[in-house]
């Protein structure tokens, strides 16, 4: 396992991983402004990377435009959705991009606190992390009128989160900053007008956080370079599964998935699961499909599965997970997970009729409906999505000679 | 747009608080909404819930009370607003922009379906088993939907074992829905915490600190969870079997003294709107059951205005005249039980501050045993005593180890306003149809001050008009008596009276200003406690606390439900009752007078009187070993 920050790259990409200097993004946005700050962002089109895709401009400019006497800027670290492990790189070996980024947002919406909800298995990271935040305040790139600009205060602490999967919910996290169970809030209001201690906080996505430079040092019209119409520049793939190359990719937006899949040189592919547990699992004919928010979208997660897997067990592995992580608050969630397991579970004894099968997923779309966050409302997707696209496996053929998902 | 300072903990269950504009008439301060196309203008901030309930639109709720923050956990309140992906909850929903909304769809019909099919599939038991059937939220809302089966199975064996350790609350997690009611009163109403969330996903459920007894814990038995329970999950501890059996005993000498309170809300029990008060139906009601006498509570409460009056007085002399600084003022009631286990468990080093007299339920116990049984020539082993309170904690306060000072247990049972409504109903009566009847001697009808102690700041408007007029000769100088400075549900009320031209004996306090304050609900009570550490209660010389909001008439073992609506309604049902009762001062009530000339004959605060009707508080802690 990893324990200190390389500083040597090896690793080469369109956006994120491509050259850039620590601080020349805080310079940068110092000669912008805040307003030009934002146009930038706007015009770069980015799009959160934290899974749901809300503009990043706009989350900036509602809490620029917050009255407020403080406010938070927070990187979510938390990364706990199964199959994602890319913001761990970007911790790791592009710590400048994240950290620059937060400095960023606090320079532009005013904010002078900056917290990292890191992880709880992240633990490992946390020396040198601090030791990176450090050497950020020698150089005056965090602390009291950062590179001479007078009034611009910033600073960032760490907290670890405590190993649930919904405290990476954005509301989740702030209730569990605060001290409190990890349950996600109502909304609205939403955390750019009511989040830490009530008040505006940015929420972003350690992947989010760390494009920010590049794009404020060169430009949003060089970012949108990249990507398609409706996704604008790269994405970071984490691959897991079975192919000879797992790890994390970057990638423009729009990337096929069979495209991916020959990178990754991934043989005998039978289902690919974009976005992890609560993402959605695509069959062979539908590989074809572009990687993009208009598309195929995922935070980040690709799992894929060759022939040998049983998708019914993967079914049961993913519905397992949501009866477990979720919070428990909301009905919807709280019973509607265990009923989809119970299908499941039926399914394998071979206890079930059509009609039930009809039932339980007609049950899945009021959970994408009625549940409060995103957990609830994306739990159904694998159940759906698998017993769709794999109904051939699951209810006619005999499943011998497949054998048992690995964890 | 959102006031910090009012948000209190948890966040998560906060509401959402808008400011509502001043003047709504004007532009700006409302919204025009569409709501199943039909426009209305609605105040800027006003919930989708409000909204549609103003415009005759019902939305079914369970997790949402009005007494409660806002929960938005159950999603059954979950409408569709035009161009957002995902239903929303009605109740959690501030209406800001123009939204267009649509209460009634397929999509919304179902979801509220699914979520009833949901709950149900994990609720243990049937209906005809269960003590809220036919005044269940959960049971309403299956009959509303038409649900005739469960869609998603449901469960056969109990999950949770119940708990029953408490004297005063009964949980039974196998009927919670989980909707938080009971979490939000216990933490964010009563600023209690004894009450959480515990554990994830499947495993949730509501429990105390390690998922210890509810005895074990500081639990203050007000009961105020249980009023706001939906389901059976929370109940009293129900002493009515044993009540049936003391009555069938010819042995016994069954006696019951009823509190305001409940009389001021019984008839909800039967389908009376509120605010109707049943005290003469009730006495007629309460003999047909089989009670041999049935007493006014209200008398106890004239002898506790006697009691904690003249201790107020000789505190104040004290302070006054002997210049002794180690006596405590303010004084603080003590007739609150939930508020005795509360200042117990959270500021036990101000016990002194409590007035050492006992509640008006516990005076009586001891009365009827030594006094009574003496006059009647009964034989106090022979007597049960029961008291019918509006109250959970007085079933706790019965059972305290000290309350025996009459050499038996002063109150043998304490029973809540519903389970004396099941009794009567059990028994074949319908309450609104009884002919009224008075209450028996020798303590009879006691005076209106008594009667008025079920609403906050009736104790401190009792005491007023007896202190004021034993320190001046002279009735308390406000028409009819109303001393409208202790009335209404202001959380803490504070004023004062001034003391001129007193008699001889009360010389010293000429010229004082009487100050005191009232609250209501523990949270209040709270920061009434915190302004005394912080020294602000220097001036103030008398303090009425009241555990519940709203004081007794909403205490935990009335009629479910409750609002602040149904509290008002029987506040006026107290007061109007109290105008026109004839002796509406404690000192004039002539029993009170003839028990300190037979009995109590060294007077309030004597030696007898110490024994039997003053107690002593025991210092908890908030610490659980
Ligand atoms: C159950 C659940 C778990 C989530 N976990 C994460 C996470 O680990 N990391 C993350 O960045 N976003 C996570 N999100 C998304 C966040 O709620 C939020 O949308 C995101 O942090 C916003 O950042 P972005 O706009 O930069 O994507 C999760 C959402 C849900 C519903
Ligand atoms: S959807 Fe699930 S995780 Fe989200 S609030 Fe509801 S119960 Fe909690
Ligand atoms: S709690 Fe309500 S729904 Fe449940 S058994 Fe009792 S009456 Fe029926
Ligand atoms: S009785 Fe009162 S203190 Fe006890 S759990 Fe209920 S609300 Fe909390
Ligand atoms: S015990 Fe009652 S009030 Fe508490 S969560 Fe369960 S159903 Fe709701
Ligand atoms: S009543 Fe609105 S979510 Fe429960």
């Amino acid at each position: 396992m990893e324990t200190t920050l390389k500083t040597s790259k090896k690793r080469t990409g369109p956006v994120l991983f491509s050259n850039y200097q620590q601080a020349d993004g805080i310079k940068k946005a110092i000669e912008l402004g805040r307003e030009n700050i934002l146009l930038e962002l706007k015009n770069s089109g980015l799009k959160g990377r934290g899974g749901a895709g809300f503009s990043t401009a706009t989350k900036w400019m509602l809490s620029a435009a917050a009255n407020a006497e403080k406010k938070f800027i927070v990187c979510n670290a938390d990364e706990g959705e199964p199959g994602t492990f890319k913001d761990r790189v970007l911790l790791l070996e592009y710590p400048e991009l994240v950290f620059d980024g937060m400095v960023i947002a606090g320079f532009t919406i005013g904010a002078k606190t900056g917290i990292v909800y890191l992880r709880g298995e992240y633990e490992y990271m946390l020396p040198s992390l601090e030791g990176f935040l450090n050497n950020m305040k020698e150089e005056n790139l965090l602390g009291k009128n950062i590179l001479e600009k007078e009034g611009f205060d910033f600073d960032i602490n760490i907290r670890l989160g405590s190993g649930a999967y919904v405290c990476g919910e954005e509301t989740a996290l702030i209730e569990s900053l605060e001290g409190y169970r990890g349950e996600p809030r109502n909304r609205p209001p939403f955390p750019v007008n009511t989040g830490y201690l009530g008040y505006p906080t940015i929420v972003n996505n350690v992947e989010t956080l760390a494009s920010i430079p590049h794009i404020i040092y060169k430009g949003g019209e060089w970012f949108k370079k990249n990507g398609t119409d409706k996704s604008k520049g790269s994405k970071l793939f984490s691959v897991s599964g079975d192919c000879r190359k797992p790890g994390v990719y970057e990638l423009q937006w729009g990337t096929k998935i069979n495209e991916l899949l020959d990178i990754v040189e991934a043989k005998n592919c039978k289902a690919v699961q974009v976005g992890g547990a609560s993402g959605v699992c695509l069959p062979k004919s539908q590989f074809n499909r572009s990687l993009a928010y208009e598309d195929a979208v995922t935070g980040g997660s690709i799992i894929i599965f060759d022939e040998s897997r049983n998708m019914l067990k993967i079914l049961k592995n993913f519905m397992e997970f949501f009866v477990e992580e979720s919070c428990g608050q909301c009905t919807p969630c709280r019973v509607g997970n265990t009923k989809l397991l119970e299908g499941v579970e039926n399914i394998e004894k071979g206890e079930y009729t059509f009609s039930y099968i009809n039932k339980l997923k007609e049950l899945g779309k009021t959970m994408q409906a009625a549940s409060k966050c995103g957990l609830g409302q994306s739990s159904p997707n694998s159940f759906i999505s698998i017993l769709d696209n794999f109904k051939e496996e699951i209810f006619y053929s005999n499943r011998k000679g497949i054998k048992n998902v690995k964890a | 747009m959102l006031k910090r300072e009012n948000i209190r903990i948890p966040v998560s269950q906060q509401a959402l608080i808008v400011e509502k504009p001043i003047d709504t008439t004007t532009i700006g301060g409302t919204v025009t909404i569409q709501i199943n196309e039909k426009k209305v203008s609605v105040p800027f901030g006003t919930t989708i819930l409000d909204a549609c309930k103003e415009n005759q639109i019902h939305i079914p709720t369970l997790c949402h009370h009005p007494d409660l923050c806002i929960a938005g956990v159950c999603r059954i309140c979950v409408v569709e607003v035009e161009g957002l992906r995902t239903l929303q909850t009605s109740c959690s929903f501030p209406v800001t922009s123009p939204i267009k909304i649509h209460t009634s769809t397929e999509k919304v019909r179902k979801a509220r379906r699914h979520i009833i099919d949901l709950l149900l599939s994990e609720h243990y038991g049937e209906c005809y088993s269960c003590f809220r059937n036919g005044n269940c939220e959960l049971q309403s809302l299956a009959k509303e939907y038409g649900v005739d089966g469960y869609s998603f199975g449901h469960i056969l064996e109990p999950k949770y074992k119940v708990d029953k350790s408490s004297a005063a609350v009964i949980r039974d997690m196998n009927k919670c829905i989980l909707c938080k009611r009971c979490v939000r009163t216990c933490i964010d109403l009563q600023e209690v915490g004894v009450l959480e969330a515990i554990n994830r996903g499947h495993e949730t459920h509501v429990g105390t600190f390690l998922d210890k007894p509810l005895a074990d814990v500081i639990c203050i038995n007000c009961g105020q969870c249980i009023n706001r329970c939906p389901t059976a999950a929370l109940r009293a501890n129900d002493p009515s079997d044993e009540i049936w059996n003391a009555i069938d005993d010819p042995k016994k000498h069954v006696v019951i003294q009823t509190a305001p309170s409940p009389r001021a809300a019984i008839g909800e029990e039967f389908g009376i709107e509120p605010g109707h008060s049943f005290t003469g139906e009730l006495n007629t009601a309460l003999r047909r059951i089989g009670f041999d006498k049935v007493f006014d509570t209200n008398f106890t409460a004239d002898l506790t205005i006697m009691e904690e009056g003249t201790e107020l007085l000789r505190r104040l002399k004290k302070a006054v005249v002997e210049k002794d600084s180690s006596v405590k003022l303010p004084q603080f009631t003590s007739c609150s039980p939930g508020w005795i286990k509360f200042i117990e468990h959270f500021y036990p080093e101000y016990l002194d501050y409590l007035s050492s007299a006992k509640s008006p339920q516990q005076m009586f116990g001891a009365v009827i045993k030594t006094f009574y049984a003496k006059e009647s020539k009964i034989d106090p082993a022979d007597i049960i005593t029961v008291a019918l309170m509006p109250c959970a904690a007085k079933k706790f306060e019965c059972n305290r180890p000290e309350m025996n000072s009459s050499g038996f247990k002063d109150v043998d049972y304490g029973l809540t306003t519903r389970e004396m409504a099941k009794m009567i109903r059990e028994a074949g009566i319908h309450l609104p149809e009884m002919p009224k009847s008075n209450f028996d001697e020798p303590f009879g009808n006691a005076s209106g001050a008594g009667l008025i102690f079920g609403a906050t700041g009736g104790v401190m408007e009792a005491a007023l008009r007896t202190v004021y007029e034993l320190v001046t000769g002279r009735e308390v100088p406000f028409e009819n008596l109303r001393i409208e400075s202790c009335r209404g549900f202001e959380g803490i009320k504070q004023a004062s009276i001034k003391l001129e031209n007193c008699v001889e004996s009360y010389n010293f306090l000429e010229g004082v200003e009487l100050k005191f304050i009232v609250a209501h609900g523990t949270a209040n009570a709270k920061k009434v406690m915190e302004m005394l550490q912080r020294g602000e209660l220097s001036d103030v010389h008398f303090v009425e606390i009241m555990a519940c909001p709203g004081g007794c008439l909403g205490g935990g073992g009335q009629p479910i439900p409750t609002s602040e609506e149904i509290r008002r309604k029987r506040a006026q049902a107290i007061y109007e009752e109290e105008e026109g009762l004839p002796v509406r001062k404690s000192h004039e009530n002539v029993h009170i007078k003839y028990i300190y000339e037979n009995f109590l004959t060294d007077g309030p605060c004597g030696e007898l009187s110490h024994k039997l009707l003053h107690t002593h508080y025991t210092k908890r802690g908030k610490y659980i070993s």
